[in-house]
């Protein structure tokens, strides 16, 4: 299965923030969209880099006023990207490595979407609940 | 007005495309509690259950024991067929409209996507798709013709249509009789001169896409040998690696490919030959104006920073003879008129089965997708399962909201009406179960499991439309 399949149900408009925001913005997005990660992108739409809840979170145990901070300072720079043609068993397997939860996906250079682990463990619940459902089916046709 | 979805004022739901998606969407419809829905299916053909009848190999008759669970779902009182009705051809969009609070897209992905090397659209060159419709009995594809005078067949794709065609192409007389293949397949099959199948795989044996189960089956055909290279069946250090990790379906089908390629042939009429790491770069013309020849070129894998296996080609290339070659490198939607499309990946636009409008990017309001059409071709048949009852729950939400469409007309007669007059020889449920009962009557005669009707034509002759 590929990235795209999860990518075919999505809107194609991903939610971004500029580096130069604050931890207070990145909050409001969060909350607002009910996602766990932001895009970090430059005035140019070039991939900067992302920043995730657990940025947040690891920003707010060592600084006395997290908020006020801005996004460059916390963001992950290197940031692993997928395209839409990747194999998503692969994708989720250097996910759970390396300990990371979002993957933006990009196309032809540019930013079309992100996925998290969580997509993916639907993605895998269906699958398996689909097999199974259908070797279900074959075995009892048989009885 | 009282609330949709009760006894006197059901939801009234149209799902067009009869195939999995459809059933079961209408199945976790009906599963609703407390919910009174009327579901009015439509297919552009007069048979029902899309793929199953239509894709499914007709040598893996078990699989197609699902359409007794979409029977069940036809049983239902507050269900109607609409068959041989096609929308941009019969009814539009903006008809439904008038008729159904929700509409849901379930047409699924119909054919091929192109093979996109010098050549490629050369007499001889033709989708899979066209061909499984073909021996499968799609009314649309009766009268393709595939050249089987033709010793050398090429198959791009290691996936499990290529498969299915392999099998095939290389199956004999009396093992196609355990079939439903449709009779013209079957005689055209009669009289194939092909003497080797070549299936072309650009990834390796750790990465082929077909199964174990599928793997055996091709190793166990009564009149072909199973040809694998064994330079091929190798692997290279990165697919050691992966195939560490590796799931127990992906070990088994490398044994069972390096098991084969220690193989020595029988002797048998016909070979099916299994190439790994290598890619179509074009297809050259005979004298005649067809297909003759194809190059191919070497790949290797490598792996990209973040572990995915990619193959890249080599330098070097070679020529295989292809009298005829399919192309099976992936299923793609095709554009349903008035209804958003994302061509790129030929699927209907939409969020998580919300239709979307691209203009506005807000939901289309009543309009739906489920199955291959919304996500991709990807999965078995029961991966449309979880999918539908995902958009049977967007449609749920919205009606508690009251986003709905407001149909002048939500009544069942006068849909019928409408539908009558639109498309005079639409076929019900009931026209179809006469449909199978002949088709399995017409089957017994000649001893198969059935023989189907391949022309609309005929269909409705033999229903006194």
């Amino acid at each position: 299965m590929k990235v795209n399949t999860i990518l075919s149900t999505r809107r194609s408009n991903v939610v971004t923030i500029e580096p130069d925001k604050t931890l207070r913005d990145v909050v409001l997005l969060l909350v607002q969209h009910q996602i766990g990660a932001l895009v970090v992108v430059d005035a140019g739409g070039n991939l900067q880099g992302i920043i995730s809840e657990r940025d947040v979170i690891r920003a707010a145990a060592v600084h006395a006023d997290p908020f006020a901070l801005k996004v460059h300072e916390v963001m992950t720079r290197n940031v692993v990207v997928g395209v839409p043609q990747d194999d998503l068993w692969v994708v989720a397997h250097i996910m759970t490595e390396r300990r990371f939860r979002h993957v933006p996906i990009v196309d032809d250079g540019k930013l079309i979407g992100i996925i998290s682990i969580g997509d993916i463990m639907k993605v895998q619940r269906d699958a398996y609940q689909g097999e199974l459902d259908t070797l279900e089916m074959q075995l009892l046709s048989d009885a | 007005m009282t609330q949709v979805g009760t006894a006197d004022n059901p939801l009234r739901v149209a799902i067009v495309g009869a195939g999995p998606a459809g059933f079961y969407a209408a199945e976790a419809l009906f599963k609703r509690k407390e919910l009174v829905v009327e579901v009015d299916m439509f297919d552009k053909l007069p048979t029902p259950f899309g793929l199953v009848r239509a894709g499914v190999a007709p040598d893996h008759l078990k699989i197609k024991s699902v359409t007794k669970v979409f029977e069940k779902v036809a049983d239902r009182p507050n269900f109607r067929f609409f068959g041989n009705v096609e929308l941009g051809r019969d009814i539009a969009v903006a008809d439904l409209r008038h008729y159904y609070h929700q509409i849901v897209y379930t047409t699924g992905a119909q054919t091929d996507r192109y093979l996109n090397i010098p050549g490629g659209d050369l007499p001889g060159s033709h989708a899979a798709t066209e061909f499984v419709a073909w021996y499968n009995g799609h009314p649309e594809y009766r009268d393709f013709e595939f050249d089987l005078s033709q010793e050398h067949v090429v198959v791009v794709g290691i996936g499990n249509v290529a498969v299915d065609v392999c099998r095939i192409l290389c199956r004999t007389q009396e093992e196609l009789m355990g079939t439903d293949i449709a009779e013209h397949a079957m005689e055209a099959l009669r009289h194939s001169k092909v003497k080797t199948v070549t299936m072309l795989g650009r990834r390796g044996p750790a990465q082929a896409a077909f199964t174990a189960p599928e793997a055996k089956e091709l190793g166990e055909m009564a009149d072909c040998d199973l040809i694998i290279y064994p330079e091929e069946a190798e692997l290279d250090p990165l697919s050691q690696q992966a195939l560490a990790e590796a799931d127990r379906g992906t070990l088994r089908t490398v044994e069972l490919i390096q098991e084969y390629a220690r193989r020595e042939p029988a002797g048998k009429s016909c070979q099916l030959i299994i190439r790994f790491l290598v890619s179509p770069t074009e297809l050259f013309a005979g004298e005649d104006g067809r297909v003759s020849r194809m190059q191919v070129v070497k790949n290797e894998l490598y792996a990209t920073e973040y572990g995915t296996m990619r193959p890249r080609a080599t330098d070097q290339h070679e020529e295989i003879p292809a009298g005829l070659v399919f192309r099976s490198i992936g299923y793609t939607g095709v554009p349903l008129s008035d209804v958003p499309f994302n061509e790129k990946w030929g699927v209907i636009l939409n969020e998580d089965g919300r239709v979307i409008d691209p203009d506005t990017g807000s939901h289309r309001v009543g309009e739906y997708t489920a199955g291959w059409i919304k996500r991709g071709a990807t999965g078995v048949i029961g991966t449309n399962k979880p999918d539908s009852v995902e958009t049977v729950d967007k449609m749920m939400a919205d009606l508690a909201k009251g986003v709905l469409l407001q149909p002048e007309k939500p009544s069942v007669a006068a849909a019928e009406a409408f539908i009558a007059e639109c498309q005079s020889c639409y076929v019900t449920f009931a026209d179809w179960r006469k449909l199978d009962e002949l088709e399995l009557a017409r089957g017994a005669e000649c001893g198969r499991p059935r023989l189907k009707f391949a022309r609309v034509e005929e269909m409705l002759a033999v229903l006194g439309k």
